[in-house]
């Protein structure tokens, strides 16, 4: 009998031992002569149980968690059954069972590389679909689920799309920003290492519907395997007709690449992106004209998000109403909360829009990884806002947190005990900034800088200075081009609001 | 390891970029497989870049010091990266940081003096739910802890 055994291939396990545990398992079963067919899927997203190992058996796959080389042995002995770290049937797992897995259903499920597996778990339902569609039906399709940008800014990307596919061009592009730099977050990256062949599918039906034949995907250069699976996962796309002159073999053209970002945090704007991409520096552009009418090369361009584009194929394989069922208010379908930061369980968590802060960090988070109570909530990145517990009811929405004085941006919240220091985390937003600023808008490029300069008058005892760090906020939020410098702003004054015992108390550095 | 002259790292760029030119877009990818290849990007690469890519040389040194992975100096044999973003900071990260700089005796961007090793801050590796997060030659490591910072210190100064 040959055991089937997972072991994720994800980065964050990798950061957790995974390969070696996936040698250990190859070794121990040569050792024991015990046929072994070894699989290194995409994460379930459990990552405080990482390294998660699967065993197949007849009731379904089982796990076992966290699992160091050195416990490899004894799961043997154990015949991968009563063990100490023994988890029952993964999908049973609470923090798995609670979750709607629309875009990230295959997502651990599978070998992230194999077609085989992408088409047995659904795979290409949602392009097969498409392919006898009018352009306008698919557009209307994605339209009607409601889908809107996860990238953060939140807008519609039916419309996006309809805008694009209305424009004339000699050419037009479908363009993924894959630059995830948002600390907190990490779905993209978890996306594409474990279930590429999803965005590909996604970026295909975006182009069927605009009349787009190029793609790109734009990489972040920190993720090295997110680019290894990739290019792979194209390669694959492309020898199987996926990819090509014809899409599945009778479809219209559409082919793509990947290429790797270069460590700037701006770039993951689209229009520095566009920028970066067509070999220039990453500076902002201002708007309009907008990318979809004059985008990559001046042409027509859909720029969309991973998770975006990687729902795609899920609304069109069950329908649009399937898809809007979920979600709250204006927010409709899943949202993938990446759960980060100082909590006991850490992951990526898809449910339907609407669950309240409190409960992703009270109750699915468990709470601070150290024990300490729960201080401040970051949501949405180094651009979004700190919350409070007092806010702790504001459910998950783009307009929900918008009038919560927020953003939800790319769902990642980083969970801070009751050590932080918060006027520190507000130096970091404008230190931050300030860094990473393109230089071409004075509110982002001088104010933060100034920025850092205040909170150090702040620090050192100067109250009189707050106000001046309330009017420069003020100027970069009304001024900046771009997201950069206008919601810096977020995190440095909800700090400031709702923690100002921070940012008057006698400091132990100024006393020194 | 001895620097190739001139006249050889002329060479090489010019058939690196002359292969990539026809990308849409290709001085990205060029200047990353100019630094694949020669480790950093020589200043001597970028007016060979330039004329194949009929662009000013300030053009390509002003992209080429835009973006942080492109060196204009060599690094050290390994790069070290450190996470300094939020949620790392969450779990620790400016004492792990801290640490690093103490026992490598080096700032930011600085290499050891024996070229061991190069210390780079890096703004997330989307390792937040093992953080805090470092990277060693492309090589993940998560819930980075005094015992195995010193380890990895230990690895890079080998």
């Amino acid at each position: 009998m040959t055991l089937r055994i997972y072991v994720p291939g994800d980065a964050a396990a990798r950061a957790l031992g995974a390969d070696e545990v996936a040698q250990a398992v190859r070794a121990e079963a040569a050792r024991r002569g015990v046929t072994v067919t070894l699989i290194r899927n995409g994460t379930r997203g459990m990552v405080w149980l990482e390294p998660l190992v699967e065993v197949e058996t007849a009731a379904g796959r089982t796990a076992f968690g966290p699992v160091r080389a050195a416990d490899v042995p004894a799961l043997f002995d154990a015949g991968f059954g009563d063990h100490a770290l023994a988890l029952g049937p993964v999908e049973d797992i609470p923090f798995f069972a609670r979750q709607t897995r629309l875009t990230f259903a295959r997502c651990g499920l599978t070998d992230p590389l194999s077609l085989e597996d992408y088409r047995a778990h659904g795979g290409l339902d949602g392009l097969r679909a498409a392919l006898p569609m009018a352009p306008g039906e698919i557009v209307q399709t994605v339209t009607e689920s409601g889908l809107r940008g996860r990238g953060g800014a939140g807008f519609p990307t039916g419309l996006k799309w309809k805008t694009v596919s209305e424009a004339e061009g000699p050419r037009k592009y479908i363009i993924c920003n894959a630059d995830e730099g948002d600390s907190g977050t990490f779905a993209d990256r978890m996306l594409m290492e474990g279930d590429p062949f999803a965005l590909i599918e996604g970026m295909v039906i975006a182009g069927l519907a605009v009349g787009a034949t190029r793609g790109y995907v734009y990489l972040r250069s920190e993720y090295p395997d997110a680019i290894r699976v990739m290019h792979a996962a194209v390669d694959i796309a492309r020898r199987a007709g996926i990819l090509g002159a014809h899409v599945l073999g009778t479809g219209p053209a559409f082919d793509m690449e990947i290429r790797v970002g270069a460590g700037a945090y701006v770039c993951g704007e689209e229009t520095s992106l566009l920028n970066s991409l067509e070999g220039k520096r990453g500076v902002v552009r201002a708007k309009p004209p907008l990318p979809a009418h004059q985008g990559f090369l001046g042409r027509p361009t859909v720029v969309n998000n991973v998770i975006s584009l990687a729902s795609v194929p899920v609304i069109l394989a069950r329908g649009a109403q399937h898809y809007a069922g979920f979600g709250l208010g204006r927010s409709r379908g899943t949202i993938p909360v990446q759960i980060a930061g100082n909590v006991k369980h850490g992951g990526l968590f898809e449910a339907g829009f609407g669950m309240t802060l409190g409960a992703l960090v009270d109750d699915i988070a468990g709470g601070t990884a150290t024990g300490r109570p729960v201080k401040a909530v970051q949501v949405g990145g180094p651009l979004g806002a700190y919350f409070p517990r007092e806010k702790f009811d504001t459910p998950f929405g783009y307009e929900e947190f918008d009038g919560a004085g927020g953003l939800i941006g790319h769902a990642g919240i980083v969970v801070f005990d009751d050590q932080a220091d918060m006027l520190k985390q507000a130096r970091f937003a404008m230190e931050f900034c300030a860094i990473e600023s393109c230089g071409k808008c004075t509110p982002c490029r001088i104010g933060a800088v100034r920025g850092v300069e205040t909170v150090d008058r702040i620090a050192a005892g100067d109250t009189a200075a707050i106000g001046l760090l309330t009017e420069l906020c003020d100027t970069m939020r009304d001024g900046s081009l771009c997201a950069l410098g206008g919601f810096t702003p977020y995190p440095v004054m909800s700090a400031l609001t709702h923690f100002p015992e921070d940012f008057t108390a006698p400091r132990k550095e100024a006393a020194e | 390891m001895a620097e190739p002259d001139a006249t050889e790292i002329e060479a090489r760029v010019r058939a690196i970029a002359a292969e990539l030119a026809p990308l849409e877009g290709p001085l990205l990818p060029i200047l990353h497989a100019v630094q694949a290849a020669c480790g950093h990007v020589p200043a001597a690469a970028l007016p060979v870049i330039a004329d194949v890519l009929n662009l000013s040389r300030a053009e390509v040194y002003g992209v080429m010091s835009f973006y942080h992975d492109f060196r204009a100096e060599p690094a050290g044999r390994k790069v070290l990266k450190i996470c300094r973003a939020e949620a790392c900071q969450a779990m620790g990260a400016d004492a792990v940081a801290a640490r690093a700089l103490a026992a490598l005796g080096v700032d930011w961007h600085g290499t050891t003096a024996d070229g061991a090793v190069t210390l780079e801050p890096v703004y997330c590796l989307g390792l937040c739910a093992c953080a805090p997060a470092a990277m060693i030659d492309g090589r993940v490591v998560g819930r980075v802890d005094d015992a195995r910072l010193d380890a990895l210190i230990d690895e890079v100064l080998a």
